[in-house]
């Protein structure tokens, strides 16, 4: 095989250029790439974003502190809930609030529920990229329950706009910890089951391993963020090295790629980093519905909270990796400045050096392995 | 290493051309010479014991009521779990700056982000071209004093209330209907003619 591309690169045949995108199922969004390929080698993919900014950060400037909540949702609406924390937490360090302990219990449980089911729709997909439909529908379904779970937590099912600045909208409604308890008994089962179909299945580690490897090395130098980061074996988690919220209250592992099935930092690294980590926030969720505090779930804060001058940075795990909110106040109720910088973002400065010498079903696999999503590029 | 041990390091090797750190209200930080950012940054990636080997982030901030553009750098050290924050000010109307692309590949998107929306262009960058807008856009949109255009290509960007729309419609439909005769009566059946 080896032999075999190489003899058709010396050969200097016609090249070709594709337009991968933007209307593309495997782009998960609307991204194109344009990809220089010959034959079926790829020579070199060049990214073009922006098909989705919707100027967010230019919309913090405008819309006031609290008003700008719902609008993180829509950074990145398939883990809502950890984009709606990291804007609350640089507010709250601009307004210099205690959130009440039971409040910052509450964001770690959504949160973590978050995580899987955002991890369920990152490796549904990734399956089906590759391939395979059928797992997409295992993952779909568990999502399905946590969808319901935080419906009645929030009462929205993808944008949830829970956070508020000083705490979370609602208290959990009644009976609703022993329905979450039971959806992590069943979802403990889950884990192995989707193992069993899929991640150790002979096609797919084939069509995975050693696939498009990102080095230890590469991956920090191009600030690649959360399970892209830790796929290639960096132990970096802002949930335990810069600790926030009620996470210094928990134990839990940070699974980094090893090489599970080829070299590390290739594929199937990234994808099964994404499976151990739902193992661990099932933990975190469990520890925190044993151990939640009780208590009022918002601080006492002003109605257009007008924080003194200064800025403050705000940084979360998400389930795409650390999401860094960089809010700027000038003094009045509006903010000077909202940044946001996300993992998806940092994950596509990979593919123009990344891609020269992959196959093009291959590309297929780095971008699903990345976990890409289109909104939270391009804001 | 706490942020005053980082920023004292700093100024041991570099004197005046960082400046003093920020009140230390929320994340304190300093602001360095332009022309010294590349080598700042190379020694806070390469020197042990700092070893800031992960770009954070790189944005910018607009002020122009000091007419500067402040470029923001913050970068994390994997090992130490440290974080640095560090402020670079460019004038306005001829805002350039270093690039840290040749420090940490990360740079390279974030710079052209930069350069995109605000209009800051990086010096030595390999491939400084906008990233979210199209090519031929005109301005820089989160620039505080950015006017949008009106929209691109004929495709409108600006419009008013879609209820100021509706009801302009609603005013039109009015108008017409009012400007229409009233429709003749109905002619009464011809009588059916008797047997």
């Amino acid at each position: 095989m080896d032999k075999l591309i190489l003899r058709r690169l010396d050969q200097n045949a016609e090249e070709m250029i594709l337009n991968f995108g933007p209307q593309h199922p495997s782009t998960h969004g609307v991204i194109n790439f344009m990809v220089q390929t010959d034959g079926e080698v790829i020579r070199k993919a060049v990214p073009d974003v922006g098909y989705l900014h919707r100027g967010i950060e230019k919309i913090g400037e405008i819309v006031g502190y609290p008003g700008f909540m719902p609008f993180t949702d829509r950074i990145d609406y398939v883990a809502a809930m950890t984009a709606n924390e990291g804007y609350a937490i640089a507010c709250e360090r601009l307004l210099k609030l205690e959130v009440p302990p039971r409040a910052q219990w509450l964001r770690a449980i959504s949160g973590e529920l978050t995580r899987i089911s955002s991890h369920l729709v990152a490796l549904g997909t990734m399956t089906m990229d590759i391939g395979a439909t059928t797992p997409f529908g295992y993952g779909i379904r568990e999502r399905e329950t946590i969808n319901d779970l935080i419906e009645e937590l929030c009462g929205a099912r993808l944008t949830f706009n829970y956070c508020r600045i000083g705490g979370v909208a609602f208290d959990m409604p009644e009976g609703w910890r022993d329905k979450v308890l039971k959806f992590l008994d069943h979802f403990d089962t889950f884990v192995p089951e989707f193992d069993r179909v899929i991640s150790f299945n002979e096609i797919y580690v084939k069509r995975l391993a050693n696939v498009a490897v990102i080095t230890r090395e590469d991956a920090i130098d191009f600030g690649l963020a959360g399970p892209n980061l830790r796929g290639s074996g960096v132990e970096w988690d802002i949930r335990r090295d810069l600790p926030y919220g009620a996470y210094p209250n928990f134990k839990f592992e940070v699974p980094v790629g090893k090489g599970f099935v080829g070299t590390v930092g290739d594929c199937f690294d990234r994808y099964y980093c994404r499976v151990l980590e739902m193992v661990e926030s099932s933990k975190i969720v469990r520890q925190a519905l044993n151990s939640l505090p009780e208590g009022e779930v918002m601080a006492k804060v002003p109605r257009k909270p007008k924080p003194e001058a200064g800025e403050a940075t705000g940084r979360v795990e998400s389930a795409r990796g650390e999401i860094a909110y960089l809010v700027v106040s000038d003094g009045t109720d509006k903010a000077y400045r909202v940044r946001a910088r996300t993992g998806s973002f940092m994950a596509m400065g990979v593919f123009e050096e990344g891609s020269p010498g992959l196959m093009i079903a291959d590309l297929v696999a780095l971008i699903s392995s990345l976990d890409v999503v289109a909104p939270e590029i391009d804001r | 290493m706490t942020t005053n041990e980082i920023h004292e390091r700093l100024k041991a090797k570099f004197g005046d051309d960082v400046g003093p750190l920020s009140e230390p209200k929320m994340d304190a930080f300093a602001v360095v010479k332009a022309d010294r950012i590349v080598e700042v940054c190379k020694h806070l990636k390469s020197t042990p014991g700092l070893d800031f080997d992960y770009l954070d982030d790189l944005t910018a901030i607009d002020w122009p009521k000091r007419n500067v553009i402040e470029v923001v750098y913050q970068a994390a050290s994997i090992k130490h779990r440290h974080l640095v924050k560090l402020k670079v000010e460019a004038d306005r109307a001829n805002a350039v700056v270093p690039s840290v692309a040749g420090v940490w590949r990360a740079a390279n998107w974030l710079e052209r982000e930069v350069y995109d929306l605000f209009g800051v262009t990086f010096t030595g960058h390999p491939d400084l071209r906008r990233l979210m807008l199209p090519d031929d856009w005109v301005g820089h949109p989160l620039r505080k004093d950015y006017q949008e255009a009106g929209g691109w290509h004929g495709i409108n960007n600006v419009r008013e209330s879609s209820l100021v729309e509706l009801k302009r419609l609603d005013d039109v439909r009015r108008a017409e209907q009012a400007a229409k005769q009233p429709p003749a009566p109905v002619a009464a059946p011809a009588e059916p003619p008797k047997a």
